[in-house]
């Protein structure tokens, strides 16, 4: 997955959805959909609702650029906060609609589910936004179960070099479990606005 | 020492004799023991199931709502479509395939003095190929040609030509780096047919042997993104879908609207047989009836004795009816003419001469 934009095209990107260029959105779905639908999909866990936050959330940059703040981190990180927030409320909602009471044990579950959700879809932004040295690593020791020494040899690169990756990679990931304060959006996304 | 071990130990990836001597030091540690449980549950955070391939058709739905919502001040032309969205699913066929795939063979398919001819290359050869050929394009309007920049010389006026040279001068047999400079030319395309303006429809962009109006030109290029985006979906097996229904009859309605140029060409080359009712131009003349079924279909009356004559439903001598997507198989010289039509009903010459017609369309 490509690594973050550089800032020039954040901002030039901005420009031209705030003149209404079709073209420009075109482009913006291009580069962040997989991003927005593979995250919303980890949150909700299905086909359809994640379609659907896929389509508020690019209706909603489509109809504010302007909300996009170059200063507080790149669009990439803009767009996963948004598509997080979109997928929170949708999980919420889905939970409001069942029947029964609201009780605090339901709250509680609730709440639960939706950490669980939020640091399993940050965990897929990281891995998608670490370096991809650290993310080629980890894929061949965890996805093909390769020992560090044989990571090593695919990689080209020394085995102390292996276990630095894995030890890195690992490290960046971890951060995903930090428990984010309420309502402020989870630091694996970069900086809050 | 040991410490360096601890990712490769949490993804139980180390030698026996390493997991028991980082376990014995973990035990004696804390900051060890609290970073190795700390990684450990990291790794509980990987999976194995790679990311969903996108449905190609949201993008459409997506790109809907949102210009529901706020219409464009520069939208695209409609004409322009077929290539954003085409170029678009075959950008996200490549997103997902592996570094190995993109050397997978391929083999691309033609039809040359009436004979099926083969080449073969990989799917970065195929980007290549349509990076080229987009190239023509780019020219016509005033971008960079991805050729121009070749040592000396302008580069050659025809897509074959054109694309020879782009595989002959590459140092290395290309790779997946392709992908980037051939997504950002069909971006470009896309965002400058956008601002030019209505004019621009009619502009020209040559082809060597011939010329298309840039509208006619984009359908071509769209039209050549699907069938050799199907070709590399094939070689790395993947699925992949015809084009909607709405472009892919653009498409069908360009190739007919070739084919009594083509018939011409082919009849002065002996290629056909001789026109045999020839009318003032622009009165309907000699007809063959192109009954299109399924996605994309409708009715089409080639002209049969001239391009200057119109196509007409009374004056229809023959009729062929095949499936929209198994008449693009035949326009791009994947089928041969004598086993592409299912139904056939008139005149037998007229009927070969079209057919024949229409895979001769296809080049490399």
């Amino acid at each position: 997955m490509a690594k973050d934009a550089p800032p020039r095209w954040d901002r030039r990107m901005q420009q031209r959805l705030a003149r209404g260029e079709a073209a420009a959105l075109g482009e913006l779905y291009d580069r962040f959909a997989a991003l927005v639908h593979s995250q919303a999909h980890r949150m909700l866990d299905d086909e359809d609702a994640a379609d659907q936050v896929t389509r508020e959330v690019f209706g909603y940059i489509w109809e504010n650029p302007g909300a996009y703040d170059p200063k507080h981190g790149s669009m990439r990180s803009w767009v996963a906060r948004l598509t997080h927030r979109r997928s929170v409320r949708r999980l919420r909602g889905a939970h409001g609609e069942d029947e029964g009471p609201r009780t605090d044990a339901r709250a509680r579950e609730l709440e639960h589910r939706v950490l669980k959700a939020t640091t399993a879809a940050r965990a897929d932004y990281i891995v998608a936004s670490m370096p991809a040295p650290l993310r080629a690593a980890l894929e061949l020791a965890y996805v093909q179960r390769r020992d560090y020494r044989q990571t090593a040899a695919d990689l080209g690169v020394t085995a102390d070099e292996a276990r630095r990756r894995l030890r890195l990679g690992l490290q960046l990931l971890s951060t995903a479990n930090t428990r984010p304060s309420a309502d402020s959006a989870p630091p694996g996304y970069g900086p809050t606005p | 020492m040991l410490k360096s071990l601890l990712g490769a130990w949490a993804l139980a990836a180390c030698s026996a004799e390493e997991t028991a001597a980082v376990e014995e030091h973990l035990t004696s540690c804390a900051p060890c023991a609290d970073e190795g449980l700390r990684l450990r549950d990291a790794v509980g955070l990987l999976h194995t199931d790679g990311t969903l391939d996108l449905d190609p058709m949201l993008r459409s739905r997506v790109l809907e709502n949102c210009l529901g919502r706020r219409p464009a001040r520069i939208p695209l032309p409609s004409w322009a479509a077929p290539y954003d969205a085409e170029t678009a699913r075959l950008d996200a066929l490549l997103r997902d395939i592996g570094d190995a795939e993109w050397h997978a063979p391929v083999r691309l398919k033609w039809f040359e003095a009436d004979r099926q001819v083969n080449r073969r290359t990989t799917v970065a050869g195929v980007i290549g190929h349509l990076m080229a050929v987009d190239g023509l394009v780019s020219a016509a309007l005033g971008l960079d040609d991805p050729l121009g920049k070749a040592d000396g010389g302008s580069p050659p006026p025809t897509p074959t030509g054109r694309t020879e040279a782009y595989w002959a001068a590459a140092h290395h047999p290309p790779t997946r780096a392709v992908r980037e400079p051939w997504r950002d030319q069909s971006h470009a395309l896309v965002r400058t047919v956008s601002f030019a303006g209505r004019g621009v429809a009619e502009l020209s962009v040559p082809y060597g042997g011939f010329a298309l109006p840039l509208q006619d030109s984009l359908l071509e290029r769209a039209f050549e993104c699907w069938i050799h985006g199907g070709d590399i979906a094939d070689a790395v097996d993947y699925p992949y879908e015809p084009p909607a229904a709405a472009h892919l009859n653009r498409m069908i309605d360009l190739a007919a609207r070739l084919l009594p140029g083509v018939l011409a060409e082919r009849r002065r080359a002996g290629l056909a047989s001789p026109a045999r009712h020839l009318v003032t131009a622009g009165s309907p003349g000699r007809s063959l009836h192109l009954e299109v079924e399924g996605r994309g279909g409708g009715d089409w009356y080639i002209a049969l004795d001239s391009p200057a004559a119109l196509g007409s439903p009374a004056h229809a001598v023959a009729q062929v009816a095949l499936d929209g997507v198994e008449f693009c198989r035949l326009v791009a010289g994947h089928v041969p003419p004598v086993e592409a039509a299912a139904g056939q009903e008139g005149d037998r010459e007229a009927i070969s001469d079209v057919l024949f017609a229409a895979a001769s369309l296809s080049r490399l």
